[in-house]
């Protein structure tokens, strides 16, 4: 899986180191906030900053205390402690119906008694717009959302995919600074949630609004953000774009929770070599870690041949315990000299490309030291 | 599902019925009986019914149980859903498990009781009883019944509604008015039809709380009872049935209208 480039602004925003006195200013400055809901703490004196134009991603597994963040954002939860800076102010005395912050809630929320033109047009009512300017941005924004003529529809005769967007268009229509979406997909089936990310990113593109996600799903972060931060137990594990996080994850934990990964242990020794139970490994160079470490082995990142390799390769041998076929890909599980398992994707480009293995069989798991990352924690 | 149709099952159910239907359906009967005689039967007339809307007593008497039940069951409406806001919404207050068995008390509580107590409440604070004991009386006991039936609504409710409400720049009163009330509307109209029929239908209360000049329609069937059953009485009962039955089922259609209009939602969020 390959992460879409990301966007120009969130690039921009990214190559701006923190502390430089050049640095545009955050849209949103999340400092040091702390949630407690009696003895669990939900979110662990995290700092963040998200900027103008951003997609940003909040992933995590569940439990995590990522919607809790959400809902401090929105204004439903009140931080224990810690600020949250909006443009330079702090908003956690403001109440939600007072921020320029909407939300898509994960069930939609929608009015059951109000029409689908009375559920976008709500946040616009609250305003006390004329009638003639609330009509023409509601149907601008149902046209938006490819729901041009559902006007007097009911929510109750709507499929799952029009309900989402009538949510999307009621959360969008009063032009927030900042959208949250919270697990705005997970109520989708599988190919529908596919369509609708890249609509999403689509929408956000053409609005320029600054998206807020939460998911728990890693596939869905990586397609629509331009930056993830990863959450564990309430504090961040790692925040930069989905290509760094999946190729430079900073811990195991997050390799592990991002894609798939191998991990051998080993200790570090000066020369970029690994001392792992499989002897000699080469590193990639420059590494200035000492002592116990990782090596993180992406599956797509190795290759398998039924002979040794020749050349500069760090090699393993093995048998091949499963073969999985996947259509695209086919996984391959090797059990290796200390019995571990190490799994190995290739690609079934060609009808000829596949290997011509069967399970049992002895094979060499190989590849270049460029393709490992090294992991200290 | 197999359904088990034996005969065991459907005389169980025919005697079911008979027990609890039986007295009424011969009371609805004689009450169309041409004979003077309450026991025996003489041909259908809708004699009595003439009778009954001529009797300025009885009709006086039924005029001042509706205005009793229509003033009681509105003020245990507010009461009562207000209670069901205060249990379902505001989490662990002090003293919220005493609050509710307090609520809930009515509910067990022999209405002998009850009664017996607001009459001496009354005479203590020196009161007249009349028309107004016996509204304050009946909302005392009607507003329990109301506040089971408003809280099972509010247990369930979807609060991201409201949520979605206030984020979209409503302030919370105002969510709650144009938002939450007309979601829980089907639920306070039937508490309010539920309150209104036992109400209506209230004796005892009444006899102990009720003063000259305010005597409700069970009261006056009471005492006419006593003297002997006239048909006319039969005439009048199979009304306050029909009124009761439809309160009833109208409350249970709303309620159960509320549940349909909100099921494809809940579906919905499940998928």
């Amino acid at each position: 899986m390959v992460a879409p480039p990301p966007t120009a602004a969130g690039r921009g925003w990214l190559t701006t180191k923190v502390g430089e006195m050049d640095k545009p200013a955050a849209l949103l400055r999340i400092e040091n906030v702390s949630k407690q809901f009696g003895p669990l703490t939900a979110v662990d004196s995290l700092s963040l900053e998200i900027g103008h134009g951003e997609f940003f991603a909040l992933l995590g597994p569940s439990g995590c205390g990522k919607t809790t963040l959400l809902r401090m954002l929105a204004g439903f939860e009140t931080p224990s402690s810690g600020r949250i800076l909006l443009d330079g102010e702090d908003i956690v005395a403001v109440p939600p119906h007072r921020r320029p912050i909407n939300m898509m809630f994960q069930n939609y929320a929608l009015f059951p008694h109000l029409t689908v033109e009375g559920n976008v047009a709500f946040g616009l009512r609250q305003e006390r717009l004329s009638r003639a300017e609330i009509a023409t941005r509601v149907e601008e924004m149902l046209a938006l959302v490819r729901l041009k003529g559902f006007n007097r529809r009911r929510i109750d005769h709507l499929s799952g995919g029009q309900r989402q967007r009538v949510a999307l268009a009621r959360s969008l229509v009063k032009r927030p600074r900042v959208l949250l979406l919270d697990e705005p997909l997970a109520a989708l089936d599988k190919k529908l949630r596919a369509e609708t990310q890249f609509e999403l990113m689509e929408l956000q593109r053409k609005l320029g609004t600054t998206f807020v996600i939460v998911t728990h799903d890693q596939e869905e972060a990586m397609i629509v953000a331009d930056r993830i931060a990863v959450m564990d137990r309430g504090r961040l594990r790692q925040v930069a774009p989905p290509n760094d996080i999946y190729e430079r994850p900073n811990s195991r934990w997050v390799a592990e929770f991002i894609g798939e990964v191998s991990l051998i242990e080993g200790a570090l020794r000066a020369g970029g070599i690994l001392d792992s139970v499989f002897g000699p490994l080469r590193v990639p160079p420059n590494q200035t870690a000492r002592g116990k470490v990782w090596l993180a082995l992406r599956p797509e990142k190795l290759r398998l041949s039924t002979t040794r390799p020749e050349g500069d390769l760090n090699a393993l041998s093995g048998t091949v315990s499963e073969i999985g076929y996947r259509g695209g890909v086919s996984i391959y599980k090797v059990r290796l000299a200390d019995q571990s398992l190490i799994k190995v994707a290739l690609s079934n480009s060609g009808p000829s490309s596949r290997l011509e293995v069967s399970i049992g069989a002895t094979i060499w798991v190989s590849w270049p030291k460029e393709n490992g990352v090294v992991l200290t924690q | 599902m197999k359904r088990n149709i034996s005969i065991f099952n459907v005389t169980s159910v025919v005697f079911g019925l008979a027990f609890l239907y039986l007295p009424i359906t011969i009371l609805v009967v004689y009450s169309f009986n041409a004979s003077r005689l309450v026991t025996v039967w003489s041909g259908w007339s809708l004699a009595w019914y003439r009778e009954l809307f001529s009797d300025e007593a009885m009709i006086a008497a039924a005029w001042t149980s509706l205005r009793i039940a229509a003033l009681s069951a509105t003020a245990a409406t507010v009461l009562g859903t207000l209670a069901a806001i205060a249990l379902t919404r505001f989490g662990r207050f002090r003293g919220r498990v005493a609050f509710s068995g307090m609520i809930y008390a009515p509910l067990v509580m022999p209405e002998v009781i009850t009664g017996l107590s607001l009459l001496l409440l009354f005479v203590a604070l020196n009161v007249d009883r009349g028309f107004w004991t016996v509204v304050l009386a009946h909302t005392t006991l009607t507003m329990c019944f109301v506040t089971v039936i408003v809280q099972s609504r509010l247990v369930d409710f979807d609060r991201s509604v409201e949520e979605a409400a206030m984020d979209l720049g409503c302030p919370p009163f105002k969510t709650f008015v144009i938002v939450t009330l007309p979601l829980i509307l089907p639920a306070i109209a039937a508490g309010w039809m539920l309150a209104f029929s036992l109400s209506l239908d209230d004796l005892v209360i009444a006899s102990f709380t009720s003063g000259p000049g305010a005597t409700t329609l069970p009261m006056r069937i009471y005492s006419e009872v006593r003297l002997g059953v006239k048909p006319e009485v039969n005439a009048v009962c199979t009304i306050m049935i029909a009124v009761v039955a439809l309160g009833t089922v109208t409350a249970s259609l709303m309620a159960k209208r509320g549940a349909r209009r909100r099921e494809p939602a809940a579906l919905a969020a499940q998928v």
